[in-house]
């Protein structure tokens, strides 16, 4: 079910109805009950994933919980008769029972995802070296489907463990409530990647009818339907189109298509969020936000911030810092220092261990090299930024135009058109196209199409370009209001008239310049196959 | 407090009546109008506003729009027709019209198009579109939307049109407004009127097909239309309309024929009637085979009028006053747009 | 406590850490932020933090961090 489809908005009107109709007790059995329907709508075949992910990480947290409870209990048991050194020992001999748990339940896990995202993207990675080196055998593809949502759930379901494993949240104790917080429906299509700790206090209610609630979360589900059927859907016609021919369209299209897809994989992606977490919030539950006006950022290291926060701060928390601060890391620093220097010794970790998440940031993406070769792109710019701090320093003690207007915006176009530039690769499935086509714009003879109506062939006809920038306006109105607290506070203070008016507009807007229905393609989430 | 909750209620019920107001709204603005080129569409919706007492109701698609003038029907032998046609009516669509056309009459004689066998399923949106949104709502609607709807089709597009053309606002016209609230006759009877010729030449030859036997859906559809008129007691005429493209298989004569053998229903095939009817092809058709044009229908009519009246004992109705009446102001209609057309092809109407 | 200040002035010379209390959520150190800092504390007082030890409640203030130091060179 996709999120614009009639089923979606039948299946969740009638979710939410229900929802506040039955005794509050059962409201988390019945989003439970909800999210495996919607599991199974997609595709009954791929419920054996999603139960296998849940009962391994269920277990294992439990396991886990239950051998560091019994390891309190032992030391507290042998306080005053085992020395220091065989409390340490003991300890030391629990540590190595959980890791083992952890790491035999990540590898099930991560293998899983691995195998049916990475398998097919692995062979022909493999058979590209057979051919290389004269070999005529090929290995056959698997060609396995990715079940929905599988990069997820399956992080979401990793993060739990791992936190359960450092003891930062207790493990749940009813595989049900577990069951939903894997599959909570919402978040199945394209995120957030939610936290246990963060999750467990709204998601399991109960939740009394609240009609500010309720309205504040249908008002966002509309906000996002605006953004993704009348901005993302409609630019979806013209991207395909530029990016389905590399030859005709570069040169002069190439600074097109960097805007185009920029503008619309922002609609898609934050509308989609918000179509996720509005009707997350009207049914009472609070979700952590994936975006941050992103687009406002000033650099590529703020902007990382900003952006599909849940799964940045995914990485870092269980990725980054675990690489960073290894034993491994430690003696490589150590070795580096003493042969390299004291500042190559304290740059290489980091080095290292961005390098290491920006290579798994680009895997995420998709299992072909243009992502991979996405991920390091963006590490590279962001390690140059890092090297010319004391350079931008030295500038601005200088030059005091650092807290100017002028110059804040500078920043924010230059960010943009980076981020422009790094989306090139989302684009095409190849790292020759992406080069070449970005390339061509520097050499580009063929400006004359921006002014010769060549524009208009691309499936937008004058009417649908007018749509496209009152929706950006609109989008960008919304962000800047939004800088002065929340948006929805603010319609609220206004009389009901007002209120309506707005609303009701939003939902006309929607209704009559969404891209949906017959004539339109249904267009798949960008990141759904994520 | 009591003052303060009808307040309330009053704020509810005043935003719900505005929204389904202007939604309703919208939804005729945006609704196509059919009333300039593709008048077809309108046709369905036209049937409801005449009065329910036709002694013959044709069902098809263009193959009788086109072909058959209630007018000369009623002008030369008292009969009371309507056609409920629309383009490339599928068969099913013409069961459920025949379904809904009885929740208001029982006509004596149904005449069909067998032609509509060569289809099992809808083949366009459109098309869909111009036959089903005219019904009113009925279990017969229902029933023929759901045996219409495509793989990409959804039944809420139906129940909500808006949902469909939500995007025709960028094209709306004069007729979008000038027709928001009232309809405009572009019918006579269900009669499309055509007066310009265009001779009947190059008709391609007819493709072999793999299998000429008609599919099982569109069988048993014409089973149901036959049952239907069976239990009311009206006498089914299969026709063929003197078409010649597209073809009309021996193969498939052969089928129909023995259908109405063994369900003892009278078929006329038009095609094999050229020298009873008069039809002549240099100057019967506007579109080179395809339709007649009203030279054509008037022929076919009269042979068909009498065939009514002779074979099956319609009788002559024009000595009733009030019927009579609703004709006369039909058939003015019918000379205003005769004349019209004439003038807008530069032709002058030639004398019987 | 005192080298401790210094450790984090080096970092951002522009910020008070005797007296900010919301380091992590307010967006003054970032993730490499903490990465330098961890390198630079793990030199200056022999301790090894951990990744589980990364959470904001022990890096939103230089009294929290300096917390986990000493927490962290008791355990041992």
């Amino acid at each position: 079910m996709l999120f614009t489809s009639y089923a979606f908005i039948g299946f969740a009107a009638a979710l939410l109805l229900l929802y506040y109709c039955i005794p509050k007790k059962a409201q988390w059995v019945l989003l439970l009950a909800a999210s495996y329907l919607f599991y199974a709508i997609a595709g009954p075949e791929f419920l054996p994933y999603i139960f296998a992910t849940t009962a391994t990480v269920y277990l294992a947290a439990r396991l886990l919980e239950r051998t560091a409870d019994k390891q309190a209990a032992c030391l507290k048991a042998h306080k005053a008769d085992w020395s220091k050194e065989e409390k340490k020992a003991y300890k030391g001999k629990q540590k190595q029972k959980r890791l083992a748990v952890l790491i035999l339940c990540l590898l099930f896990n991560l293998g899983i995802l691995a195998v049916v995202k990475y398998s097919d993207f692995f062979l022909s990675n493999v058979n590209g070296i057979l051919r290389a080196v004269g070999s005529a055998r090929t290995l056959s593809f698997l060609g396995l489907a990715v079940p929905l949502g599988i990069s997820f759930y399956t992080f979401q379901s990793v993060g739990y463990l791992i936190d359960v494993y450092r003891g930062a949240v207790r493990a749940e104790r009813n595989p049900f409530r577990f069951a939903l917080f894997v599959s909570f429906f919402p978040q199945l299509i394209q995120g957030p990647i939610g936290r246990y700790g963060a999750l467990r206090e709204t998601l399991y209610g109960p939740h009394r009818f609240d009609g500010k609630t309720v309205a504040f979360g249908l008002e966002r589900v509309l906000w996002g339907y605006f953004k993704k059927m009348v901005v993302a859907d409609r630019l979806l016609v013209a991207v395909t189109a530029l990016v389905s021919d590399t030859q005709l369209y570069s040169g002069a299209y190439a600074p097109v298509i960097l805007l185009f897809y920029t503008v619309q994989l922002y609609a898609d992606f934050t509308g989609g969020i918000d179509i996720t977490i509005g009707l997350a919030e009207a049914m009472g539950i609070r979700m952590q936000e994936n975006f941050l006006r992103p687009y406002f950022s000033k650099s590529l290291k703020e902007y990382w911030r900003r952006w599909h926060i849940s799964m940045c701060s995914w990485f870092r928390d269980y990725l980054f810092y675990p690489i960073s601060v290894s034993p491994g890391m430690r003696r490589l620093t150590k070795f580096t220092r003493r042969h390299f220097g004291e500042r190559a010794g304290k740059r290489l970790p980091l080095y290292l261990s961005t390098a290491a998440v920006w290579f798994a940031t680009g895997v995420w993406h998709g299992a072909s090299w243009n992502f991979i070769v996405w991920g390091m792109c963006n590490w590279a710019v962001l390690m140059l930024s890092e090297e010319c701090e004391p350079l931008y320093k030295k500038f601005h003690t200088r030059f005091s135009v650092g807290k100017t207007f002028p110059y804040k915006l500078f920043r924010v176009a230059r960010t943009f058109a980076l981020v422009c530039a790094l989306n090139l690769f989302d684009c095409y499935a190849s790292v020759a196209d992406t080069g070449r086509v970005f390339f061509s714009m520097f050499t580009a003879s063929n400006w004359h199409v921006l002014r010769d109506g060549s524009l208009l062939e691309l499936g937008l006809a004058p009417a649908d370009y007018a749509v496209l920038a009152i929706g950006v306006l609109l989008m960008l109105a919304v962000s800047l209001l939004q800088r002065r607290g929340s948006l929805r506070e603010q319609i609220l203070r206004r009389p009901y008239p007002v209120r309506f008016c707005l609303w009701f507009g939003l939902f006309l807007l929607v209704l009559l310049l969404g891209a949906y229905g017959f004539g339109y393609d249904a267009s798949q989430f960008i990141y759904n196959q994520f | 407090m009591k003052k303060a909750t009808a307040k309330k209620w009053g704020k509810w019920a005043a935003t719900l009546l505005l929204v389904v107001l202007v939604l309703g709204l919208l939804q005729r603005l945006l609704t196509p109008k059919y009333v300039a080129d593709v008048v077809e569409g309108a046709f369905v919706a036209e049937y409801y506003d005449d009065v329910p007492d036709h002694d013959v109701i044709f069902i098809g698609d263009c193959e009788v729009y086109e072909n058959f003038s209630p007018a000369v029907l009623w002008r030369d032998y008292g009969i009371n027709s309507y056609i409920r046609g629309s383009a490339e009516q599928y068969i099913f669509q013409s069961y459920y019209l025949l379904e809904d056309t009885l929740r208001y009459e029982t006509p004596k004689v149904v005449v069909f198009n067998v032609q509509a066998l060569q289809f099992a399923e809808a083949r366009n949106e459109a098309y869909n579109r111009m036959t089903l949104e005219g019904m009113r709502w009925s279990s017969a609607k229902v029933g023929a939307i759901l045996a219409s709807m495509q793989e990409d089709e959804h039944f809420l597009d139906y129940v909500f049109p808006l949902l469909r053309y939500h995007s025709r606002w960028s094209d709306l016209n004069a007729d979008d407004f000038r027709y928001l609230f009232r309809d405009k006759q572009v019918s006579h009877n269900g009669y499309y009127m055509r007066v310009d010729v265009r001779p009947a030449q190059d008709i391609p030859d007819a493709k072999p097909l793999a299998d000429y036997s008609f599919d099982e859906r569109a069988w048993a559809y014409l089973d149901r239309i036959t049952a239907l008129c069976a239990e009311n007691g009206i006498t089914l005429v299969l026709i063929k309309a003197p078409s010649l493209y597209p073809h009309w298989y021996a193969q498939w004569e052969t089928q129909v024929e023995a259908y109405a053998e063994r369900h003892a229903l009278r078929y006329i095939n038009f095609l094999e009637l050229q020298a009873e009817t008069g039809i002549d092809y240099s100057t019967d058709t506007y579109d080179a085979g395809l339709h007649m044009n009203l030279s054509g229908a008037e022929k076919l009519s009269k042979w068909f009028g009498r065939y009514l009246s002779d074979e099956l004992g319609l009788a002559d109705r024009r000595g009733e006053p009030e019927l009579a009446a609703r004709w006369a102001e039909k058939l003015a209609f019918y000379e205003a747009d005769k004349q019209a057309q004439y003038e807008k092809y530069g032709m002058q109407e030639k004398g019987d | 406590m005192e080298e401790l200040l210094q450790i984090l002035t080096d970092l951002h010379d522009d910020v008070d850490f005797e007296t900010e209390e919301h380091l992590i959520d307010n967006g003054i150190l970032d993730s490499m932020d903490i990465i330098t800092l961890i390198t630079e504390i793990s030199d200056a007082y022999d301790v090894t933090i951990t990744a589980k030890d990364i959470v904001p409640a022990n890096f939103n203030s230089a009294k929290a961090l300096y917390a986990l130091i000493e927490r962290l060179e008791n355990e041992d």
